[in-house]
């Protein structure tokens, strides 16, 4: 077990690209937009000589205390902005690394050197779930920090090049306390991801073929299963248990912060509406709320689902090496 | 140690390992011992990866199986400190990059030594920064060789490890085995196709048919009991007599196979041979696919 920071090393190593990489391009793709959307406006601005809503010039004349503290928050949305936008990234990295995890090794048989190792499978497979957990989250949420920096300054330099002084906004703004109540999510997000690390992986180490579909079919066809039992009227679980948010859970918990509504059952598409609202969304960032997820039974069953689904995993990969192909 | 001379390296008591049902492995029961070069030869799915990999603790059996007084079933990780495996050469992780894989094995390996495995890799063309995918499949062995080679382990278990390779990497992959790495405290299993070019270096034989052991020997052991004889067409008649175990004929003469019969009632027939394991293996092993 002491081997354990090694092992997520060599995740590192294997997963660079995901971890590392992709939110540096994702980012690095909002920052590029940011640019060209200044300098199109620029441009449109000099050509037509129109005034559109939005005058740094008109600005710079008739700012007021309230029009500071109102940049100050949307700058703050912008800085969860950067956050979210990571953490989708984040999602479909981790998605794709944890089916292929105990998978890919065995197909290409380097599962026999890594085997030929005094590494017990427990071992490998924590390391695994740890990745999952600390290593992509933390460096998309550092990755995130330094894009969000880098706005500020193009925004700084942009409103400097009119004659604005951006500063106030910025100080109007909470850079620190948002990052500190981000950084609190984390271990929260970890914790609440639990169910669908150990699903994914669980479906990595036992499948002989096509993990994705396993892992993806099988809670379809039990939702659509329910749902059919419950049309005939024979004896399914009842619609107040929310099968949908359950199983859901065991696909998209891995995605930071999904836990961000009242129940914390994760269903994608309520929470989104919930998330337009920016009033909510800081405030359900507040570190009472975040941690009052704690109390709730909800966290605590995801958690011993994970953990039993992640010991699945282990008695696998200690038995299954062969894959179909 | 005191302790490993007195028992086997392995030690298999009714080794049993069935797929649905055919049997792989059917009751063999074997002991290796320290020090030793084991040649485990077999035609195609006569279950010499099974056993491999029984040993490995990369399957699951039934029976009673020991490597250095370990099950390997629950004890893979502790017993993988003793053992060392080579499989084949695709086995590397295309992705890894050289430094990477040294740093990997020199971290979870408590008897690998760095200096030993980059002496080994400086005779090579292989860089540090270069990753597994780019290297041509003789520079993935030399790879691995010097990875296993670094560590000073009990058990060195080879299944097939120059399978691919060409002649000059397939000498020199014995070769390096033999002069930097083997010496009495260590032990070797390895299965290969190419029995010719392991025969001179085994000490112990075992053949392997339909999951159970045809000939278990050692090498001493084979050369007293198995004997090749040329005979004139004039004495086969009295050869045919003593039951060879096989009969070929090449210019007009007659060489047959003898298991155990005294050397001086052959000498009568014709010219003595020590056999060569391939020939022995082929005699031994006749109708296996009939």
């Amino acid at each position: 077990m002491n081997n354990i920071p090694l092992l997520m090393k060599r995740e590192f190593w294997e997963h660079r690209g995901g971890f590392l990489w992709a939110p540096v391009w994702i980012t690095g793709v909002i920052l590029i937009f940011t640019v060209l959307g200044i300098l199109s406006a620029e441009a449109f601005h000099a050509s037509s000589h129109v005034h559109m809503g939005f005058s740094l010039d008109d600005l710079r004349e008739n700012i007021s205390q309230a029009d500071w503290s109102q940049a100050g928050n949307a700058l703050d949305m912008a800085q969860l902005m950067f956050g979210g936008v990571t953490s989708v990234g984040v999602f479909f990295v981790l998605f794709f690394y944890l089916l292929g995890a105990l998978y890919d090794d065995r197909r290409d048989r380097s599962v026999l050197f890594w085997k030929s190792l005094p590494v017990s499978d427990t071992a490998t497979v924590a390391s695994k779930a740890l990745s999952a957990m600390v290593v992509a989250p933390v460096i998309a949420f550092v990755v995130a920090t330094a894009a969000y920096v880098l706005f500020l300054l193009i925004v700084t330099l942009w409103a400097g090049a009119h004659g604005l002084n951006a500063l106030p906004a910025i100080f109007a703004s909470h850079p620190l306390g948002m990052l500190w109540r981000l950084v609190l999510t984390l271990p929260v997000s970890a914790l609440w991801a639990l169910p669908a690390i150990g699903w994914l992986l669980f479906w990595s180490a036992y499948v002989r073929s096509k993990p994705f579909l396993w892992a993806v079919m099988v809670p379809l066809i039990v939702l659509m299963l329910n749902w059919w039992l419950g049309k005939l009227g024979a004896p399914h679980i009842p619609d107040d248990v929310h099968l949908a948010a359950i199983l859901g859970r065991l696909l998209f918990s891995i995605l930071p912060g999904s836990w961000m509504k009242a129940e914390g059952s994760g269903v994608l598409v309520s929470h989104i509406k919930q998330s337009l609202d920016p009033d909510h969304i800081v405030s359900s960032f507040d570190p009472s709320n975040v941690y009052g997820l704690l109390a709730e039974p909800n966290l605590w069953i995801g958690i011993v689902a994970g953990v039993a689904l992640l010991a699945a995993a282990i008695y696998f990969r200690q038995r299954r090496i062969e894959t179909a192909t | 140690m005191s302790d490993a001379a007195a028992n086997p390296i392995v030690r298999a008591r009714n080794l049993t390992k069935t797929y649905g049902t055919t049997h792989a492995l059917d009751h063999i029961s074997f002991d290796i011992e320290a020090g030793r070069i084991v040649g485990l030869i077999g035609p195609n799915g006569a279950g010499k990866t099974t056993a491999l990999k029984a040993i490995l603790g990369l399957v699951d059996f039934d029976g009673d199986l020991r490597v250095l007084g370990l099950d390997p079933r629950t004890q893979r990780a502790e017993l993988m400190e003793q053992v060392c495996f080579i499989a084949d050469v695709a086995v590397l992780p295309r992705w890894i990059k050289v430094s990477e894989a040294v740093e990997f094995v020199a971290g979870v390996h408590p008897r690998f030594s760095r200096e030993k495995c980059e002496a080994f890799l400086s005779h090579t063309k292989i860089a540090p920064g270069m990753r597994v995918r780019e290297l041509s499949k003789g520079m993935i062995v030399q790879l691995h060789l010097a990875l296993v080679m670094a560590i000073d382990a009990k058990l060195l278990v080879l299944d097939e490890p120059t399978l691919g390779l060409d002649i000059l990497y397939r000498k020199s992959f014995y070769e390096s085995l033999l002069s930097d790495y083997f010496d009495e405290n260590k032990t070797i299993i390895v299965t290969t196709h190419q029995v010719e070019e392991v025969e001179h270096i085994l000490t112990d034989l075992v053949f392997i048919r339909d999951g159970k052991i045809a000939l278990a020997a050692t090498m001493d052991e084979v050369g007293e009991r198995y004997a090749e004889v040329m005979v004139n067409p004039d004495k086969a008649d009295a050869a045919r007599a003593l039951k060879p175990l096989n009969e070929r004929q090449i210019f007009g003469k007659s060489i047959f196979l003898f298991d155990g019969i005294e050397r001086a009632r052959l000498a009568a027939l014709g010219e003595l041979h020590k056999p060569s394991v391939a020939d022995l293996f082929v005699a031994t092993m006749k109708g296996t696919y009939a």
